[in-house]
């Protein structure tokens, strides 16, 4: 493995910050003065007004994404410093997240202390009912009966039947933080409140105030309570769980950059939650993000414009601004339809070669792998305790074969242009892996070849992690026919466009099995 | 000559198609007509031993009972049946041949019939 490779996968990581971040940098600032909250963190959804930026905005930094096409070749003399230093930016981005993250936990922490607040006062009611009048007026009440005592077994059951209950449905870790709040929770929360307030009116009023003896009654009065709660709680479950399960809209998700496109099934879910189900499934079915191949159609744009210069020989007659610009750009696209381009021969000859050198560098990492792999082989149990010579961990046997297939699997990545995927480490752990459970060549080589999802690479590879939903209607209003959205992510945005699960009318017809019968196709003859 | 000829050919080929009309005869509760027909665009083309193109799905007159309606008015065997009371019988089913042609409320029925001997005799006598 020459030393160049070695060094190049972690300086391309600081090289990186200093590149191309900078083009994030720029863009984050123009979100960070827009955006009305500046909450946002790892996988977090912040609402922000639809932004006008410059559509050739991009033109301005290309020159820095060129440059940075060739970091393999030009990044030189990497000490081993390279990889513990911290740039300018890195510093800035690091001290954001962390006020922004302590923002939003305090949110978090806000409501998590609402809710159990909520569901003390709602726990400790019916055991309060059930204390009080021992407490306060112990003398006059009745003695308790068989039926009366009976019933403080149902109560005991069925709060511990709600405690679990609720535990389950409502003590989940939260997966995401959303920008609104969660409308059918608030709601439910204050039901329950008005709900266990009306109750303690009631008592407070007709019980505490009159000193009522019938200790029977009050003790069915908690149990009322409770069968009340149990069934706000299934009510809960039936709009928070129950009501989105069944698939009522189909959505298309597409990548801005490279047009990927997927699409899912929701129910009906406002449009907060179904961008978080959307960006679930990114992880998992969208391909890693790879800014490396879009700089082929970047540089062949640019050529088209950069090709034509307009000169205004009218001189400074046609003042107005935009009509001088309207003329300019119809003047370019007429000059450039009628230009003999030959931009398209090279590109055709270009996939050509470039495929050709694919093939070629696959065919020889697909054959140093297969060589690499006989080199080493599982130890049974037996052999094992004989004990002889060198015997690996499988750590240690991916470390020794790894040299022999370093160099072709470093040469097909860079021609795939996926280079900045994969570092040393990360291979020779797949590798380790890989050994242990007896994979073969090709299923080691499996994660090379195609570019996977993007759950499959290590959090630093993913690009995508601080998420902007973009809406022309409020978040918290639910989905439908037509719907558009955005999820705005740094490097590029997600368009998501609802459409309706269309009603499916379903008759039915029966065939008697007996009814096939078959005839030869012969002249028939009908005497009219 | 020969556009006189082919003029000629034009007239007679037009003159080759025949209009029959058929009165029907009533036989029990039924209304009879007195030929049985072949074909259908969901028949077997090829048995069909009155049709010179043996891909032809048309709606041939098969057999004619004697003294019946059908020969009365001057149907004959090896017919091929174009329309039935203006109605096409050159795409229809088996099925939908005979029901147009059995209709209960239709005592008369007007076929345009088209004829192989006809071609055959005219085109003799031209020779």
């Amino acid at each position: 493995m020459d030393t160049e490779s070695t060094y190049s996968g972690y300086s391309y990581y600081s090289g990186r910050s200093r590149g191309s971040h900078r083009h994030g940098e720029r863009s984050r600032d123009h979100h960070k003065s827009r955006s009305k909250d500046g909450s946002r963190s790892e996988k977090s959804v912040t609402i922000n007004a639809p932004p006008a930026e410059p559509l050739l905005g991009d033109s301005s930094v290309l020159g820095e994404e060129v440059q940075d096409d060739n970091w393999g070749e030009t990044t030189t003399a990497v000490t081993g410093t390279s990889e513990h230093s911290l740039s300018q930016e890195d510093i800035v981005r690091i001290t954001k997240d962390l006020e922004d993250s302590v923002g939003l936990d305090c949110r978090r922490y806000f409501s998590l202390t609402l809710a159990v607040v909520l569901g003390l006062l709602v726990f400790l009611t019916p055991l309060a009912f059930l204390a009080l009048p021992h407490l306060l007026w112990p003398d006059k009440l009745l003695v308790c009966g068989t039926a009366c005592e009976g019933l403080f077994i149902s109560v005991a059951f069925k709060l511990l039947i709600l405690l679990l209950a609720v535990w389950a449905l409502f003590f989940r870790a939260p997966r995401a933080g959303l920008p609104r709040v969660f409308v059918f929770r608030a709601l439910l929360a204050v039901l329950v409140l008005l709900f266990v307030v009306s109750y303690w009116l009631f008592y407070g009023v007709r019980i505490l105030d009159s000193q009522d003896e019938n200790y029977q009654g009050i003790v069915q009065y908690a149990v009322s309570l409770v069968d009340a709660l149990l069934f706000i709680h299934y009510l809960a479950i039936v709009l928070l769980e129950l009501r989105q399960l069944q698939p009522a809209f189909s959505v298309c998700v597409t990548r801005s950059t490279d047009g990927e496109t997927r699409h899912y099934n929701l129910g009906q879910l406002s449009i907060q939650r179904a961008a978080l189900a959307i960006m679930e499934n990114y992880y998992r079915d969208f391909s890693v993000h790879n800014p490396a191949l879009l700089t082929a159609s970047k540089s062949r744009a640019a050529k088209h414009l950069a090709g034509l210069k307009v000169y205004n020989v009218d001189g400074p007659e046609n003042n107005a601004a935009t009509g001088l610009a309207h003329s300019q750009s119809r003047a370019m696209i007429a000059a450039a339809a009628r230009r003999r381009d030959t931009s398209h021969n090279e590109l055709y000859y270009e996939e050509a070669e470039h495929e050709r050198r694919v093939r070629k560098r696959k065919a020889r990492l697909v054959v140093a792998v297969e060589e690499a792999f006989t080199h080493i082989k599982r130890m049974q149990e037996e052999e094992q305790k004989k004990a002889s010579g060198d015997v690996m961990d499988p750590r240690e046997a991916a470390q020794a074969i790894f040299p022999s297939m370093a160099r072709s699997l470093q040469k097909y990545l860079r021609t795939t242009r996926q280079q900045h995927c994969h570092s040393m480490e990360s291979i020779q752990q797949h590798l380790a892996f890989c050994i242990t459970n007896n994979m073969t060549p090709k299923a080691f080589l499996e994660s090379y070849l195609t570019p996977g999802p993007t759950l499959q690479y290590g959090r630093e590879r993913w690009l995508a992690r601080q998420w902007t939903l973009v809406s022309e209607v409020s978040v918290t209003s639910g989905l439908k026919e037509g719907a558009i959205f955005l999820l705005k992510c740094i490097d590029f945005s997600l368009v998501v466009t609802a459409k309706r699960i269309p009603y499916i009318q379903l008759s039915e017809e029966f065939i008697d099995p007996k009814s096939h019968k078959f005839v030869l196709r012969l002249q028939s003859e009908t005497s009219v | 000559m020969s556009s006189f000829l082919s003029q000629l050919h034009f007239q007679l080929s037009c003159a080759l198609q025949q209009r029959i009309e058929i009165c029907k005869l009533r036989q029990g509760e039924h209304l009879i007509l007195g030929f049985s027909i072949g074909g259908g665009i969901d028949q077997d083309p090829g048995q069909n031993p009155f049709s010179e193109d043996k891909s032809d799905k048309g709606i041939y007159v098969t057999r004619v009972t004697p003294g019946g309606p059908a020969e009365v008015a001057g149907l004959m065997m090896g017919d091929k049946v174009m329309q039935v009371n203006g109605w096409d019988m050159t795409m229809v089913t088996h099925d939908q041949a005979r029901k147009r042609l059995t209709k209960k409320n239709e005592d008369i029925v007007r076929l345009l019939v088209t004829r192989k001997s006809l071609e055959q005799a005219v085109r003799h006598s031209m020779m």
